[in-house]
């Protein structure tokens, strides 16, 4: 099946490396202002996922989820997640390593959002 | 006019090699020694350096604040006021050195400093200097023999985590009023912009009481996070995106404190038909609405990212808006010719191209720019975007997130209901603009659209006398006015019996 969610190979050796320094991960995907829209890292114990959150698959190990109503808004789309060189990202783990995990989306096609939605059902 | 860089010859203002934390009235190295390097979008080059603060500096800054809290609550409001007064005098003399210093800082054209951020920085202190001296508590009869007597008292020492889009602005609009209430603060600049407000410290440091304003520097997860968590915060005030707000929510839940979140928006600005029925200065003002996306480069929780226009004007409207639109001088953030200057930092740039990208995936047109702008000589490594105009529809995209750069998208209705349904069709609810002739229209929009601030035949105006805030996932609670005291205040009641007879219940 298509993955609603996937990273590339920087993206999979950061996740690593930050595991070794702060434990097992998960990706929640943020929305609105500042970084908003990227994807913010946490310790998997630190973040509570909730009701009002859909889980998109994992990466690098570490499961990837994102708030309902803004998937509702992002469903046709792949969401890719890269690293660039940056500063910020509030409280996501990766900030003092001087890269930002970054999201790039890919526009699914016809075939991928009927097997998507099939498997919705 | 054109300032002189930084640190160069007949320069207004200069940066020193390294800034340390500003606790208890002092300059107090970071505990580990650690500093980062802090770049210029203007030029992408190192110009200082600031401290890397972790979870010691953020507790010393916390019981600086501590120290102080009883003191400054028990300062009167009369002299509390003075004191925020004589910052904004000391601003108002200084304004085009705090004006370059946040321009080298942020990469904001200078133009938009000297005449939006900084005075209305200023004014943001002078406002809450006055309201805080006409605030009032309250009195109630209950009956013959009883009163309730009602009393403002400050929340303690609040944490305040403040983004990069305005530095010194939103440094204003979160000190000022939580100062102004009587709380001491400890701030956490963005470290994408930290360096300007050393040049404000500079400035008014010795205007207040050692620790009653608290600053630490450093990375979101080794200096914001200990204070958002730490249990000697009274409050949390955030501006940010939506995760961090939940965090932040998460944190203040274990320690039961309350929080306010500025968490961004995708503002619409409608044009209705009747715009276009005359040619004359509110046309031009309502064009001038439309290019207001590109405002601070279009890094503003407000920007209006979304343009809904009646597709009866559509094309008219259109040829307006872009012939003002190519009018946008990009360039060197330091002349004061220059509209459009860099966008904040390299990930912002990144971002931004990220989502030129997924337009073209989605099939919007591109109707002006969509692309970085490259300069030579002195700018040629800054972060640089082209104005740019996408029209398409609301399902996309770039319809729904907040881009933070020069971006607006434009989309079409047919009839009021569609476009109050488009308006509506977002996570968001924070600022939103409507542009009519007819006052029944604009005033019945602005009623019926979801966001804390409509404004009605204007945008992007600021005033401290309005309040500002988000429905839905915009966040909780206001800033600016007034009310948003309430934010910064425990309200004490005294129920007082008069009555010298027993209750006769025992």
């Amino acid at each position: 099946m298509v993955d609603r969610v996937r990273a590339t190979d920087e993206t999979i050796n950061l996740i690593q490396k930050l595991e070794k320094k702060h434990g097992p991960l998960l990706f929640h995907q943020s929305g609105g202002c500042c970084d908003g829209s990227s994807p913010m890292c946490f310790p998997k114990d630190e973040f509570r996922v909730g009701k009002s959150d859909i889980y998109l698959g994992d990466i690098g190990g570490a499961p990837f989820y994102i708030a309902k109503d803004q998937y509702e808004y992002w469903k046709h789309t792949q969401l890719i997640i890269d690293v660039v060189k940056g500063r910020g990202g509030m409280f996501s783990v990766e900030g003092p390593e001087g890269v930002r995990f970054l999201l790039r989306s890919r526009v699914f096609t016809e075939e991928e959002r009927e097997e998507l939605q099939l498997s919705a059902t | 006019m054109h300032y002189a860089k930084p640190g160069t010859a007949n320069a207004i203002v200069d940066f020193d090699s390294h800034y340390d934390n500003f606790i208890g009235g002092e300059w107090v190295a970071p505990a580990d020694g650690e500093y980062f390097d802090n770049v210029s979008p203007v030029d992408g080059q190192v110009f200082t350096k600031i401290a890397r603060s972790k979870e010691a500096d953020v507790s010393r800054a916390l019981d600086a604040g501590h120290e102080a809290k009883a003191a400054w609550a028990a300062t009167s409001v009369a002299d509390r006021s003075r004191i925020l007064n004589k910052i904004a005098d000391r601003m108002e003399e200084n304004l085009e050195t705090l004006a370059v210093a946040e321009t080298w800082d942020n990469g904001k054209p200078v133009r938009e400093a000297l005449a939006a951020d900084i005075p209305n920085a200023i004014d943001h202190f002078r406002y809450f200097a006055s309201v805080i001296r006409a605030q009032e508590g309250g009195v109630s009869q209950i009956d013959e023999d009883t009163v309730a007597y009602h009393f403002h008292e400050p929340l303690g020492v609040t944490g305040q985590i403040i983004p990069w889009n305005f530095p010194l602005l939103m440094m204003s609009w979160k000190v000022a009023p939580a100062l102004a209430a009587g709380n001491c603060t400890v701030l956490k600049p963005a470290e994408q912009t930290p360096a300007s407000i050393n040049i404000w410290l500079e400035l008014v440091h010795d205007l207040l009481p050692p620790g009653v304003l608290n600053v630490v520097q450093g990375f979101g997860l080794e200096a914001g996070k200990p204070l958002a968590q730490s249990d000697k915060v009274d409050k949390v005030a955030f501006t940010g995106e939506t995760t961090t707000g939940r965090m932040i929510m998460q944190y203040a839940s274990e320690n039961i404190i309350p929080v306010t979140l500025e968490l961004g928006g995708k503002s619409p600005n409608i044009f209705f038909a009747d715009v276009m029925d005359k040619d004359d200065g509110f046309l031009d003002k309502a064009i001038e609405g439309f290019v207001m996306f590109a405002l601070n480069n279009g890094e503003v929780c407000t920007c209006p990212s979304r343009a809904l226009i009646d597709e009866s004007i559509y094309d008219e409207f259109m040829d307006r808006a872009l012939k003002k639109v190519k009018e946008i001088k990009g360039g060197d953030p330091l002349d004061t010719n220059t509209m459009i200057g860099a966008q904040a930092s390299e990930e912002q740039l990144e971002k931004i191209i990220s989502y030129f990208d997924i337009a073209e995936q989605e099939g919007a047109e591109v109707v002006t720019g969509g692309n970085r702008k490259k300069y030579e000589g002195e700018q040629a490594e800054g972060y640089y975007v082209e104005p740019t105009i996408f029209k398409g529809n609301n399902k996309m995209r770039v319809f729904q997130e907040e881009i933070f750069g020069p971006v607006v998208s434009v989309t079409t209705f047919k009839d009021n209901d569609e476009a109050l349904e488009i308006a509506n069709d977002t996570l968001y609810g924070l600022g939103a603009g409507v542009w009519s002739r007819n006052i029944n229209t604009a005033y019945r929009f602005g009623r019926a659209i979801q966001a804390g601030r409509v404004w009605t035949n204007c945008f992007h105006e600021y005033p401290a006398h309005a309040a500002f805030g988000g429905y839905k996932k915009s966040g909780i609670g206001r800033e600016n006015h007034l009310m948003m005291l309430d934010h910064y205040q425990q309200t004490k009641n005294l129920l007082v019996s008069y009555s010298e007879e027993p209750q006769g219940l025992f």
